[in-house]
C-alpha cells in the first residue's frame, strides 16, 4: 500500500496549477442487484480536462464516482490514474479530492480547520497548513470566514469551504458528486461558474456528476452520457446537443420534438421537408429527433395552430398543432408574441437531425 | 419577539410554564427536603441539628466503612461500566451505521431487550455465567459491570442513537476518508467529536443508573452502594438516607453539568 504523497512544500504554491492526471475507468462493473450499478463502463479522462457524468436518477453515475474515489468497491475493471491501477487501494490513499451533494462539513470544526483536515492527515507542519488554509479560502472567496463554522454559512458557502477543502492537498483528480443540487437556482449558476473559473486555472482533472443538462453542457470539456450503467455517449457539449447518437441522448439533453419521417436514398424527409442526416441511417420509417430551435416561424410553410406560448426571457417556446394533428415546439425571439389559437406557418431550418429507426 | 410572533408561538404562556415548573420542581424536591429533615432530626421533637452528617464525615467512628466501601466499589462499577459502553457500544453503533444499516433494527432490539427483562429474571440467567466470569476474573465487585453494561443498555443505546440520527455520519467519514483519513481518524477526528453530546448523556446515564442498582447486586452477593445501604439501614436509617440523598444529588448534579457541557459547547460553536 502505497503512502499519501507528501505535500509538505513550502516552496512552491499551495495550488498550483497545471497538474492533472490521466484518469481511466476499463470495464468497470458493480452489480447491486436492482439498478443504479455499472455495467462495463469504460471512460478516459485528459490530463486537466472537465467531465460531467449526465444522466437520470439510477444510471450508475454517482457509483462510478464513487468507484473512483474508492467509496464503492468494483466487482470488475480496473480504475487507473496517471496509469496506475488504483483500483484496490482504499479511498484514503488515493489522493482525490471529493465535494460531497449533501453538506459534508465537519460541524465541529471551523472553515479554516475544515480545509486544514487534509493537510492534517498529511501531517503538514502547522504554520504551513494555516497558510494553505486561507489561501484555499480565498481561492473560494471566503477568506474572511476561516472562523465559521458550518451552521453559520450558507449552504453555497459550505459547499465553497468543501470545494476548499477538497483542493487545498492539491489532489490528482478532483471529483464533485452533484455538489450544487442543495443550492438555489441563482448560486447554483454563480457557482458553477466559479468552480469551472479554478478547475481551469489548477488545470485539475475533474469529473463533475450531475443531473442537470445545462450544468453539464455548460460546464464541462466533455460530457458524458450515461445509461443503465454504461456510456451512451461522450462529447463536447456542442457535439452531444447538436448531434446526438441515439435517441436516448437526443431526449435526454435539451427539448427535442419527436417527429414521424421516413428515410430513403439516404435522404430524411420531416414534414414534407428533406432535411441533413446527423449520421447515416437505413432506409424505412424512421422518428427524427428536431431541436425547437430548429423550427422557425414563418410566411411559408405547414399551417399550423398555437397551442401554448411561455416566455423565458431572452427567447419564446410556443406549442403549435399542425393539421395531421402533429404538435411541436418552436423556439423563437421574445418579441414575436403569439395568442393562443393564432395561426402560424412552420418550417424546419434545415440542421442536421438524428432519427432512431421505428420499432 | 414580536407580540404577533409571540402570538403566533406554540406551546403554553409564561404563567403557565412557571406554574408548570414549580410543579416539577416541587414533585422533586419535596422528597429531597424530606429525606434532607429526617436526618436532620434530634431526639427531640423540632430540634434539628448535623450531629449525624458530622459523624459521616468526621471518620472517628468505623460504623459506616461498610458504606464507603460500597460507594467506592459503585464508582469504580459506574467507571468500568461507562467504559464498557464506550468501547463496546459505541464502536458498534457506529460500525452499524457505516457499514451495516440492515443490522440497525437488530441492534435497537438487543439494545432495548434489557428494559423489558426484570432484573430478578435476569440475575438468574446471570448467575451461571458469573461462575465462570469469577473463574476467570475473580470475584472483584468490579465484575459486576459486566452485568450493568447489560442493565443501561437501553439508556445509553437511546441516548447515543439520537445523536447519531442527528448527522450524517455516512458522508462525514467518507468525506474524512477522501480526504486521507484512515478508520481510526475517521471514529475519533470526525465521529466521536460529534456525537460528544450522545456520549455524555449516555455516560452521565449509565452512571445514574450504576449509582442505584440494588437486584443483582444482592442477589450474586456483591457489595455496592446500595446493598451496603441497605445493611447499614437496619442498625442507622438515618446514614442510609444520608447516602441515598448524596447520591440522588450526585446524579443530579451529574447530569447538570453534562447538560451545561453539551450547552456551552453548543454556544462556543455559535460563536
Amino acid at each position: 500500500m502505497s503512502a499519501l504523497p507528501s505535500t509538505v512544500d513550502t516552496v512552491a504554491p499551495t495550488l498550483a496549477a497545471g497538474h492533472g492526471s490521466t484518469v481511466e475507468l476499463r470495464g468497470l462493473v458493480r452489480d447491486f442487484g436492482g439498478g443504479a450499478g455499472l455495467n462495463g463502463l469504460d471512460l478516459a479522462a485528459e490530463p486537466g480536462e472537465l467531465i460531467a457524468l449526465l444522466g437520470p436518477s439510477g444510471c450508475g453515475k454517482t457509483t462510478a464516482l464513487r468507484a473512483l474515489a474508492g467509496l464503492e468497491r468494483v466487482d470488475a475493471g480496473s480504475i487507473l490514474v496517471d496509469g496506475r491501477d488504483v483500483t484496490d487501494e482504499p479511498a484514503n490513499r488515493r489522493d482525490l479530492g471529493m465535494v460531497f451533494q449533501s453538506y459534508s462539513l465537519f460541524p465541529h470544526l471551523t472553515s479554516a480547520q475544515n480545509v486544514e483536515f487534509g493537510l492534517r492527515m498529511r501531517k503538514v507542519p502547522g504554520a504551513e497548513r494555516r497558510r494553505r488554509a486561507v489561501e484555499a479560502l480565498e481561492l473560494v472567496g471566503l477568506g474572511q470566514h476561516g472562523g465559521r463554522y458550518a451552521h453559520q454559512l450558507s449552504g453555497g458557502q459550505q459547499q465553497r469551504v468543501a470545494l476548499a477543502r477538497a483542493l487545498v492537498t492539491r489532489p490528482r483528480v478532483l471529483l464533485l458528486d452533484e455538489p450544487l443540487s442543495a443550492l438555489d437556482a441563482k448560486v447554483r449558476v454563480q457557482l458553477r461558474e466559479e468552480i469551472r473559473r479554478i478547475q481551469t486555472e489548477l488545470g485539475i482533472t475533474t469529473f463533475f456528476v450531475t443531473h442537470d443538462q445545462e450544468e453539464a453542457l455548460a460546464v464541462a470539456d466533455r460530457v458524458a452520457v450515461m445509461r443503465a450503467g454504461g456510456i451512451e455517449q461522450i462529447g463536447r457539449p456542442e457535439e452531444l446537443y447538436r448531434r446526438p447518437a441515439s435517441a436516448f441522448v437526443a431526449e435526454f439533453v435539451g427539448l427535442t420534438n419527436r417527429l414521424a419521417a421516413t428515410v430513403a436514398g439516404g435522404r430524411l424527409t420531416v414534414l414534407g421537408q428533406e432535411v441533413p442526416l446527423a449520421s447515416a441511417a437505413a432506409d424505412g420509417p424512421v422518428t427524427a429527433y428536431i431541436r425547437p430551435e430548429d423550427v422557425v416561424l414563418g410566411a411559408n410553410g405547414l399551417p399550423g395552430e398555437v397551442l401554448t406560448s411561455s416566455f423565458l426571457g431572452a427567447l419564446r417556446r410556443t406549442n403549435v398543432r399542425l393539421a395531421d394533428g402533429t404538435e411541436l415546439a418552436v423556439q423563437h425571439a421574445a418579441g414575436d408574441v403569439l395568442a393562443l389559437g393564432e395561426r402560424v406557418n412552420i418550417a424546419l431550418s434545415g440542421a442536421p437531425a438524428t432519427v432512431s429507426p421505428v420499432v | 419577539m414580536s407580540r404577533r410572533a409571540a402570538q403566533l408561538r406554540l406551546g403554553p404562556g409564561p404563567v403557565a410554564r412557571t406554574i408548570i415548573w414549580t410543579l416539577l420542581g416541587l414533585f422533586f424536591l419535596i422528597p429531597l427536603l424530606s429525606m434532607l429533615e429526617f436526618t436532620l432530626r434530634t431526639a427531640k421533637p423540632g430540634v434539628y441539628n448535623f450531629d449525624r452528617w458530622e459523624a459521616v464525615f468526621s471518620g472517628e467512628t468505623t460504623r459506616y466503612d461498610r458504606v464507603y466501601q460500597g460507594l467506592g466499589n459503585s464508582l469504580v462499577l459506574a467507571v468500568v461500566t461507562v467504559a464498557i459502553v464506550l468501547l463496546v457500544l459505541l464502536p458498534t453503533m457506529v460500525l452499524v451505521e457505516l457499514r451495516f444499516a440492515r443490522l440497525r433494527r437488530v441492534l435497537e432490539a438487543v439494545c432495548l431487550l434489557p428494559i423489558m427483562i426484570p432484573a430478578i429474571v435476569m440475575v438468574v440467567g446471570l448467575a451461571p455465567t458469573y461462575a465462570v466470569v469469577t473463574q476467570i476474573f475473580g470475584s472483584g465487585t468490579w465484575t459486576l459491570a459486566f452485568a450493568y453494561g447489560i442493565t443501561v443498555l437501553p439508556y445509553a443505546y437511546r441516548a447515543i442513537q439520537s445523536n447519531v440520527a442527528a448527522i450524517d455520519l455516512i458522508t462525514l467519514s467518507e468525506a474524512a476518508r477522501s480526504l486521507g483519513a484512515g478508520w481510526g481518524t475517521v471514529f475519533w477526528r470526525a465521529i466521536v467529536p460529534n456525537l460528544r453530546r450522545g456520549i455524555l448523556a449516555a455516560s452521565a446515564l449509565s452512571v445514574a443508573v450504576v449509582l442505584g442498582e440494588f437486584t443483582i447486586a444482592s442477589l450474586l452477593s456483591r457489595v455496592n452502594l446500595q446493598t451496603s445501604l441497605l445493611l447499614v439501614s437496619q442498625s442507622d436509617p438515618f446514614v442510609a438516607v444520608i447516602f441515598a440523598l448524596l447520591a440522588l444529588v450526585f446524579a443530579f448534579v451529574l447530569l447538570v453539568v453534562v447538560d451545561r457541557l453539551v450547552a456551552a459547547r453548543r454556544r462556543t460553536a455559535k460563536g
